[in-house]
């Protein structure tokens, strides 16, 4: 039997000025499964999770968690409190130590008391295989590689029942991609989470994915099983997956 | 080929003007509705004193030779009309009615609103406002009312601090300059000065500071784009900050008048 569905995106279309970026976009992410997102740059694969995240409000159609509707641009919707999410710049503030980014949420919105909010940080650090030394360093001190994982201990740090990853290997080397792959890999089959990432690194998709979803033009191009999308008879999918361009 | 038609392009910047104005309005009434609800004391500390402690020097010496200035500039005018005896009383109430505040203002849209609008502008180039919003903590409490309570609360001492310094400018030229009897020229500053004059430099000041906080931080909210983008938010704020604290200042002489 399927799982429930976790996220629903019903019909959403957003446009930008006279560009509609997803059209009429319709995807659902299963409980405890790992939706990967696909698709070309300016597909509108940033926008989907956006809209699920409440960053960005649909001009149509609805995005439900749990089947509720996501309340855009209102951090107290309680749907965020279930949610963790690594950015693709790792979106650490650089005026924190990194204990204190990996534990923001715990000391501003769970009012925790610092000394306890650090030991959760350093578990956090020790579950992306940081060392505890690294918690009082500033962001400037990090390498992007670490800076990917602390960013990761933060969105793991309040034990989430979703998580969302932006681009998580861009910009990275294939071995610290590879690390950064094994420990999304492990953090969401730990926490037993409903995972949705999007991604232009098919070595990452395969890794992670049980899901793949293709987006074009705003909508989806393409929706099955990992299996399924090696040998996919869609030209413009299998031109994506291998990396080759649609004319050969 | 198109020609160039005037009426057009003066609709065109019209209607920018207008909707600058209201998105102004809207992002002014959504840090209002801000203020109620988590507060968060440790920002808004940190923001008194970058905003207040930090800009007492630069404060301070703009002041203490725009007194001075100010003083050998009414000698002359003074001169001519056989009224130098006036310098001490039209310093101190220029300076603490209208110079005071104005030039405190001025330099604090220079120092605050820019770095402001550049902090909080690499915030959303670098997805930091975005992270605030998926931990559940509403950016415009964390991030703009701090700031812009920080402005409101610190624009007066810094002025208050200003009308001394800008006062005592103007007795140090006064005295070394122009021989002034330095008792005389502190009793004429004092008995010029009403209660009022005072007050209504610091409600400006209060005005001022609100403005150019919040210029700093709608400026740097709306930024688009990479390093350009933020330096682009950085210089309107500092203009349309410095553009409202001058019609402020004007409305509010006309009011306080």
């Amino acid at each position: 039997m399927a799982a429930p569905v976790k996220i629903a995106w019903k019909n959403v279309t957003k446009r930008f000025g006279s560009k509609t970026v997803l059209d009429g976009l319709s995807l659902d992410a299963h409980e405890g499964k790992s939706l990967v997102i696909i698709g070309g740059s300016g597909t509108g694969k940033s926008v989907t999770i956006k809209t699920a995240l409440g960053l960005i409000a649909p001009d149509k159609g609805v995005v439900e968690i749990d089947g509720r509707a996501v309340r855009p641009e209102d951090p107290s919707d309680p749907g965020l409190d279930q949610i963790g999410m690594l950015f693709q710049s790792g979106a650490l503030f650089d005026s924190l130590t990194i204990w204190e980014n990996i534990a923001f949420k715990l000391l501003k919105a769970g009012r925790m008391k610092r000394p306890e909010a650090r030991a959760r940080a350093i578990e956090a650090l020790e579950q992306v295989d940081l060392e505890p030394d690294v918690a009082n360093r500033a962001t400037r001190e990090l390498s992007g590689g670490m800076l990917k994982r602390a960013s990761l201990a933060r969105a793991i740090v309040t034990k989430p029942a979703i998580l969302f990853f932006d681009e998580p290997t861009t910009g990275l080397d294939p071995v610290t991609a590879d690390v950064i792959n094994r420990l999304i890999l492990r953090q969401v089959k730990s926490l037993g989470a409903t995972a949705v990432t999007i991604t232009h690194d098919m070595a990452s998709m395969r890794m992670i994915a049980d899901e793949v979803a293709m987006i074009e033009h705003g909508k989806i191009r393409w929706r099955g099983g990992l299996d399924g999308i090696e040998d996919c008879a869609d030209p413009a999918v299998c031109a994506f997956v291998h990396g080759r361009s649609a004319d050969e | 080929m198109t020609i160039f038609n005037p009426f057009r392009a003066l609709g065109r910047g019209v209607l920018s003007l207008l909707r600058s104005i209201g998105a102004i309005a809207i992002f002014a009434g959504l840090t209002v509705r801000a203020v109620i609800g988590p507060f968060f004391a440790g920002q808004f500390v940190q923001q008194l004193v970058r905003i207040g402690f930090l800009s007492l020097p630069v404060v301070g010496l703009t002041a203490l030779f725009t007194g001075a200035a100010l003083a050998l500039n009414i000698y002359v005018g003074g001169e001519r009309f056989n009224a130098e005896s006036f310098v001490p009383n039209i310093v101190a109430l220029g300076i603490v009615r209208e110079l005071g505040p104005v030039i405190a203002a001025l330099m604090l849209a220079g120092r605050v609103s820019s770095g402001i609008a550049a902090e909080i502008g690499a915030m959303r180039a670098t997805e930091q406002i975005d992270a605030l919003h998926t931990l559940t903590i509403d950016p415009m409490r964390y991030l703009v009312v701090p700031r812009v309570l920080a402005g409101i609360v610190v624009l007066p001492m810094l002025v208050l601090v200003a009308d001394v310094i800008g006062v005592f400018g103007g007795f140090l030229v006064g005295v070394t300059t122009l021989e002034f009897d330095p008792t005389v020229y502190v009793r004429n500053s004092a008995d010029i000065l009403e209660r009022w004059d005072v007050v209504s430099g610091l409600i400006k000041a209060a005005v001022f500071g609100f403005l150019l906080t919040l210029m700093g931080c709608y400026h740097g909210y709306r930024a688009q784009g990479g390093a350009q983008g933020v330096g682009r938010a950085a210089t309107h704020a500092v203009v349309s900050a410095a553009m409202l604290i001058f019609a402020a200042n004007f409305i509010l002489t006309s009011l306080f008048v």
